[in-house]
């Protein structure tokens, strides 16, 4: 049921989606991960890590 | 046997120089320096959790054969894992290499730390592709056709054949798998011997 539904949001039976500019042409599932990538690397250095406050008073 | 034969022997010069380099309180640390308690420390470790479910799941997969992971639910299961574990083990490894590239991380002696790094990425890059012609699918006929014209176009396909099915494999679950691994280690040995790099605010005060 549920892989069902999954199947039916992401078809993977059917062609690949490209993004071409001029020279650049890349898939929207590899071009989903780079953003993805990118946002997980701007949440890692912007989010709080849990405990370090309390490290910084123990310094 | 003498204090001098003793001490001239490979293994105590060997377990001294050892020892000196790494003790064990620099191998398992109880703590780490608290510029490390950022979110973007934790992908080097996310990394090497993915690349033990990857060994672990290859070693299920070279266990039971092509068979079982095309014609039964786990063998998909089990196969699907090491996909996404892998996707999981690059995804943490460029995140790491970012993070660790604005860091400088090469800085106080830690150039080799780094250049571990690059060949180990460069490696898993291989391992990947080889995955991909180890398939036994069309998917995996296809991209080995497409490879061999990319391989013959730099002069090692006399060596390095993708069509040869038998030769990528070795390379997949043998060579490249065990290079990995090893200097995976080696890396994260350095990393304890010459420490986490300090954020570029805290190089002076760790230096003096």
């Amino acid at each position: 049921m549920i892989l069902g539904w999954f199947a039916a949001i992401f078809p993977l039976n059917s062609l690949g989606h490209y993004i071409q500019w001029h020279i650049i042409q890349i898939s929207v599932a590899n071009l989903v991960v780079i953003v993805l990538m990118v946002v997980t690397f701007l949440v890692a250095l912007f989010a709080p890590f849990p405990g370090r406050k309390r490290r910084k008073e123990n310094r | 046997m003498s204090t001098t034969e003793v001490d001239r022997q490979w293994t105590t010069r060997l377990r001294k120089r050892v020892t000196a380099k790494l003790p064990p309180e620099k191998l398992l640390p109880d703590t780490q320096p608290s510029y490390v308690s950022s979110w973007i420390y934790v992908f080097g470790v996310t990394t090497m959790a993915a690349l033990a479910v990857v060994i672990a799941t290859g070693c299920l997969l070279a266990l039971r054969g092509p068979q079982w992971w095309h014609g039964s639910s786990v063998g998909h299961f089990v196969n699907s894992l090491h996909l996404w574990s892998v996707e999981i083990f690059f995804f943490a490894m460029v995140i790491h290499l970012w993070g660790k590239y604005f860091m400088a991380a090469w800085r106080g002696g830690r150039a080799l730390t780094w250049m571990t790094g690059v060949v180990t990425f460069v490696t898993s890059i291989a391992a990947a592709f080889t995955g991909y012609l180890c398939q036994t699918n069309f998917d995996s006929q296809w991209i080995s056709t497409q490879a061999k014209d990319g391989i013959n176009a730099t002069g090692a396909g006399a060596f390095w054949n993708v069509l040869n099915m038998g030769q990528m494999l070795m390379w997949h679950i043998v060579l490249l798998p065990i290079a990995a691994v090893l200097l995976t280690a080696f890396h994260v040995l350095l990393v304890r011997v010459k420490g986490v790099v300090p954020p570029f605010d805290d190089t002076a005060t760790v230096a003096s």
